[in-house]
């Protein structure tokens, strides 16, 4: 019975390039969508929403559509009760904090252009369609709510007139009065006075994005079963299981919640959305599956939007360049109601926005602001992005001030490697990190001497392509998260993930995790785990995931938390199993426990050749023939997980473009990163992670916006409008790593999932105002886009444009030239 | 996609498509590579009661020599012209615009003759169609007939082809030794134009002696730089007298406004891309 093969002889697999086990799967087709889902009897679901920002219903005529042959019923909001549901907001970041109604369906009023105000049922889903067309709602219009600086004026639109006003609630973090630091206030005051020091102020803008994850959202509830079940395209079964029970009043234990394949979120599926609930009361009513799918439009509409804020930060400095106070100022757009983590999001940014560097005083003081647009929630990064953005921003524009090398100007503040643990201003403790290591190699790999050079040589020929170099060292905190710190930020739940290992007779493994993956590669990275504890073969282990009947206990994937803290949880489950197995090797081997050694998936009687593998002693258990007396026959495990600190991955990131001062185009030309993540589990994983993470960061800097007219009407409804940039756009990333391992995880690794699109955003907007400084140009908006960059430079120059731009975010092409004819005549400016 | 119902016909020739088109009125649609009217339909912009699927008419495909005519079949794809080698030979032009038409999918499907009678200002095709003098063989229940490319575009998304009728050949004159540049400016790769010139030049011994230019997305329609082209015959083909003829490329131009560009920018960047078109052309 003893195993012959030793699998300890080949290489560990926590290390290894391994090609993602799902991806055969995923790119044959052979997935399982939650639109997949074709039970008997299926009903289809079709919204009627809202054309306007802000409208009071004055009525609803469902009768036509009732007509129409195969529609099996039409609902208002009050027909399920709809207007009276409060969809949850977890996160209420004061006491104070003023949180309006969050409704399925409108009621009385809509608050944003696409808010549902009555649902189709019938049997196809393009009959629902063909139906919902023929809903006659009456709209009396409102003012919309769309400038966030305007909303909290005296006498401003309400948006939701109930609460008072258009401020959700005010967040502030002094580290004066937390004692991790010296005042702002004072700093500024002796700054004013003071001729060794300057103050530089500056005002940046956030744009909003809309996630754009891959798969549209889908929800199936199946009301027939002893258990309502729910399939839904989310990032958060196990939290939307607990919210629909909390919010509907259900129990909970009747509920079963699957996430089967799900096409990416990026934080855009971390919610619990009105179609969810929406889906659910009908097929209630009903008494049948229902089933809803969104367009890419309705996507685009309704599914809550990320960033979206105001920044205005006040730095003082010494003129030899040491930072000595920093004032952030953020007004955050929440759109019209609060989503699950909404508020949340940019109060993440108040521990960021020190980032890497020392600085003796600090104050952030968010506001955020009530309008008539759609939702803003997490989006890739979740207010560390837009923290990022501003001070690496912010470093640069005050080393400009100072006369100084951007980067000799970071050095210069920035925590010493050793100088880890580190507790920052902002009252984190960073475990390890190394800048200067990882900055040293980038410079090095982006020959960053020889590109300054390039740089001045095309100034000095005054070439029409301008060569600008930009710079963002970042860190950022993830692995949501130690459950105490988020109860004292008043976070609804624990950061805290689970794991169980289920060892099979025949001495496989299944492991089920409570994170829920919607394209990182869980499957792959957590069998490397459990292969490498357990001493067992690679494909001999199955991740299971995303359904509340086998992964009952979990609090999802976002955040960058599945390695650091599900990743984490699987290591605690497969020690426990080898912790049961022990006694049992013991009794099998007629040894004593502290005689055994477990290696290589095998316990040893050390000195001896004897042993027995952890699969034999699965069968063991089994079978049950012959174990010790008082314990059980099982070596199954369940492990919970509580982080004691976030990770903080670091790295440098370096961006060179070149900007075509004719015409104001910028093309990427060289991009060089180099990212500490800590220990690597899969570097094709990370990688990958990266990449992607790039490209949506220069996304926010070069391309995507998702804009709206003056009357609260989303311009950028087709992705025609809302230019996603793909290969063909971006460049060949030059990626590297150095690591310094994490000291708060026994796997020493920090999360990579986000890292890419917080660094990335202000490596670029950098890089463009460097190549066209020398013309003039103080700033532009994101995106810089062509127009917008060469408009800078017309007006740097004094040639300034006419200005007509009309209101319109179609590229005037296609199906865009239509709107932009129809629009012709709006010439209103003001998007630069 | 979830479009409005419609009833659905293949025909396999000319005869069968016009029969159908007749039969079936002012709501019947033609539907080539479906690039643009899929969407339409998608987005419920439009809900004919009839769609024509032109892919089995094997007559509306290719590409052939007729004397000093190059004829390309309307339902020729974006692909097939790419692919061409007499096009290559005689009409570079078109392979050029035709190799910067959206992604590889789309062109796999896209075809010259539904682009051209789709005419969305922004489309690629229509300039250097404009440019190269093409001709355009309508058929209807009259027997064909055939419009000059200065009278097929009237204005957005309007040609020539009237009711009953089908565009089903593009005849370009030859313009063999010709140098032919597409010089297209988009936000992102896939997007379509915010601007693009068409040029083809032909240099003899370093001077342009003939020049032909179409502008994308300057006006409803494509528009023809008459001015820049006179203005570059007898000239050598350096950069600052390239540049400078450019200078008139806006001319008789209406461009819209739009947030991707005021008609200002458009006007500007006509005229650098058309410096850099004709410079290319003749490099």
């Amino acid at each position: 019975m003893t195993t012959t093969e030793n699998p300890s002889a080949a290489a560990p697999e926590v290390g290894r390039d391994r090609r993602r086990k799902e991806d055969r799967r995923l790119i044959t087709g052979r997935t399982r969508w939650t639109d997949n889902q074709a039970l008997t009897g299926l009903l289809h679901l079709s919204v009627v929403r809202s054309p306007f920002a802000h409208a009071t219903i004055k009525g609803v005529d469902t009768s036509a559509a009732k007509q129409v042959p195969g529609v099996v019923a039409v609902y208002t909001a009050a027909d399920i009760g709809a207007d009276q549901v409060q969809l949850p907001c977890a996160w209420p970041i004061t006491k104070d904090m003023k949180a309006p109604q969050r409704p399925a369906l409108a009621g009385s009023r809509v608050n944003f252009a696409g808010e549902g105000v009555a649902v189709v049922v019938a049997r196809s889903a393009a009959i629902a369609k063909d139906a919902a067309e023929q809903v006659e709602v009456d709209y009396e219009e409102l003012e919309p709510v769309l400038d966030m600086e305007e909303a909290l004026k005296d006498g401003a639109t309400l948006v939701h007139p109930e609460i008072g006003t258009n401020a959700n609630a005010q967040w502030v973090f002094d580290s004066g009065e937390a004692g991790s630091g010296g005042s702002v206030a004072e700093a500024l005051q002796k700054a004013e006075s003071d001729d060794d020091q300057i103050i530089v102020r500056r005002r940046f803008r956030q744009q909003r994005l809309v996630p754009v994850f891959i798969e549209p959202r889908s929800t199936v509830v199946d009301p027939t079963g002893e258990q309502l079940v729910m399939w839904s395209a989310t990032q958060v079964p196990h939290i939307l299981k607990t919210m629909l029970a909390l919010v509907l009043g259900l129990p909970e234990h009747k509920l079963r919640v699957i996430a089967p394949d799900v096409g990416g979120g990026f934080g855009g599926k971390l919610q619990v959305t009105p179609e969810e609930v929406m889906t659910l009361l009908v097929a209630q009513k009903v008494g049948k599956p229902v089933k809803w799918t969104e367009t890419r439009s309705e996507s685009l509409l309704s599914a809550h939007h990320g960033r979206d804020q105001i920044q205005d930060l006040t730095m003082s400095v010494t003129k030899d360049g040491r930072i000595t106070g920093l004032d952030v100022k953020l007004l955050a757009d929440m759109g019209a109601y609060l989503g699950l983590v909404g508020p949340g999001v940019p109060i993440l940014g108040a521990f960021m926005f020190n980032a890497i560097y020392k600085i003796p005083a600090y104050r952030f003081d968010c506001t955020n602001v009530f309008t008539t647009k759609t939702i803003t929630d997490a989006y890739r990064g979740a207010g560390r992005p837009e923290a990022t953005f501003g001070i690496e921003r912010l470093m640069d524009e005050v080393a400009l001030e100072l006369g100084m090398e951007p980067m000799e100007f970071r050095r210069k503040n920035w925590i010493k490697h050793d100088e880890f643990p580190y507790t920052t201003v902002s009252t984190l403790t960073y475990d390890t990190g190394n800048y200067e290591a990882a900055t040293d190699q980038a410079l090095q790999m982006f020959d960053y001497d020889g590109l300054r050079r390039e740089q001045q040589e095309r100034r000095r020929r005054g070439d029409v392509k301008q060569l600008g170099i930009g710079i963002s060292t970042f860190t950022e905190m993830c692995g949501l998260a130690p459950s105490r710190v988020l109860g004292s930020l008043d976070y609804g739940a624990g950061g805290w993930e689970t794991a169980s290992i289920r060892m099979l007779p025949t001495g496989k493994a299944e492991v089920v995790v409570g994170v829920s993956p919607h394209g990182q590669g869980h499957e792959t990275a957590f069998s490397q785990i459990v292969a490498d504890q357990l001493g067992i073969p690679f494909d001999d282990v199955e991740i299971l995931h995303g359904d509340t009947q086998s992964s009952y206990r979990g609090l999802d994937t976002y955040g960058s938390r599945s390695l650091a803290v599900g990743g984490i949880a699987v290591v605690k489950a497969a020690e426990k199993v080898i912790e049961k197995a022990k006694p049992i090797a013991a009794h099998m081997l007629e040894a004593s426990e502290g005689d055994l050694e477990f290696t290589g998936g095998k316990f040893t009687v050390k000195g001896t050749d004897k042993g027995v593998g952890i699969g034999d002693i699965a069968l063991a258990v089994f079978a049950a023939h012959d174990y010790p007396e008082g314990i059980e026959p099982d070596i199954d495990a369940h492990a919970t997980f509580d982080p004691e600190n976030f990770s903080f991955p670091h790295g440098t990131h370096l961006c060179a473009v070149e900007v075509d001062t004719e015409t104001g185009f910028v093309q990427l030309y060289k991009y060089v990163c180099v990212d500490d993540v800590g220990n690597v589990v899969n570097p094709l994983i990370v990688e990958g992670q990266v990449h992607g993470g790039l490209a949506q960061g220069i996304a926010q800097a070069l391309f995507e916006e998702a804009a709206y007219d003056d009357q609260g009407t989303l311009l950028s409804g087709t992705l025609v409008d809302y230019t996603l940039p793909t290969a063909a756009d971006l460049i060949s990333f030059d990626t590297a790593n150095t690591t310094t391992a994490s000291t708060t995880n026994p796997l020493g690794v920090k999360g990579v999932g986000e890292a890419g699109t917080i660094a990335s955003t202000p490596a670029v907007v950098n890089s463009v105002l460097d190549a066209i400084r020398h013309l003039g140009v103080k700033d532009i908006d994101m995106p810089t886009t062509p127009y917008r960059v060469w408009s800078a430079i017309q007006n740097a120059s004094g040639h300034a444009g006419r200005g007509d731009e009309a209101n319109v975010a179609s590229p005037g092409a296609g199906l865009g030239s239509t709107a932009s004819d129809i629009s012709k005549g709006d010439t209103q400016g003001g998007h630069l | 996609m979830i479009p409005a119902q419609f009833d659905y016909v293949r025909p396999t020739t000319v005869d069968e498509a016009l029969a159908a088109l007749r039969d079936g009125g002012d709501d019947a649609k033609l539907l080539a590579g479906g690039q643009s009217l899929l969407p339409v339909l998608r987005l419920r912009m439009a809900d004919p009661s009839l769609i024509i699927d032109l892919n089995g008419i094997p007559e509306l495909k290719g590409v052939r020599e007729e004397g000093d005519k190059v004829v390309v079949g309307s339902m020729t794809t974006h692909y097939d012209v790419t692919r061409d080698d007499t096009l290559r030979q005689h009409v570079a032009l078109i392979q050029e615009a035709t190799r910067t038409v959206a992604d590889p999918q789309v062109r796999h499907k896209g075809t010259l003759g539904g682009a051209l009678a789709h005419a969305d200002p922004a489309g690629d095709l229509a300039a250097p169609a404009l440019a190269l003098d093409a001709e355009f063989v309508i058929a209807g229940p009259n027997g064909t007939r055939t419009v000059a490319a200065a009278d097929f575009f009237e204005d957005y998304f309007t040609t020539a082809i009237g009711e009953g009728e089908l565009l089903t050949e593009i005849r370009f004159p030859k313009y063999t030794g010709w140098g032919a540049r597409y010089e297209k400016f988009n936000r992102v790769a896939q997007a379509w134009s915010i601007v693009a010139v068409a040029a083809t030049v032909k240099v003899d011994g370093g001077t342009i002696s003939e020049a032909r230019i179409g502008l994308t997305n300057m006006a409803g329609t494509p528009v023809r730089a008459r001015s820049v082209e006179s203005a570059l015959v007898g000239q050598s083909a350096t950069e600052e007298n390239v540049r400078k003829a450019a200078q008139a490329a806006a001319e008789g131009t209406s461009p819209t406004a739009d947030a991707d560009a005021g008609s200002d920018y458009r006007e500007h960047l006509a005229r650098v891309l058309t410096g850099r078109a004709v410079l290319a052309a003749a490099g």
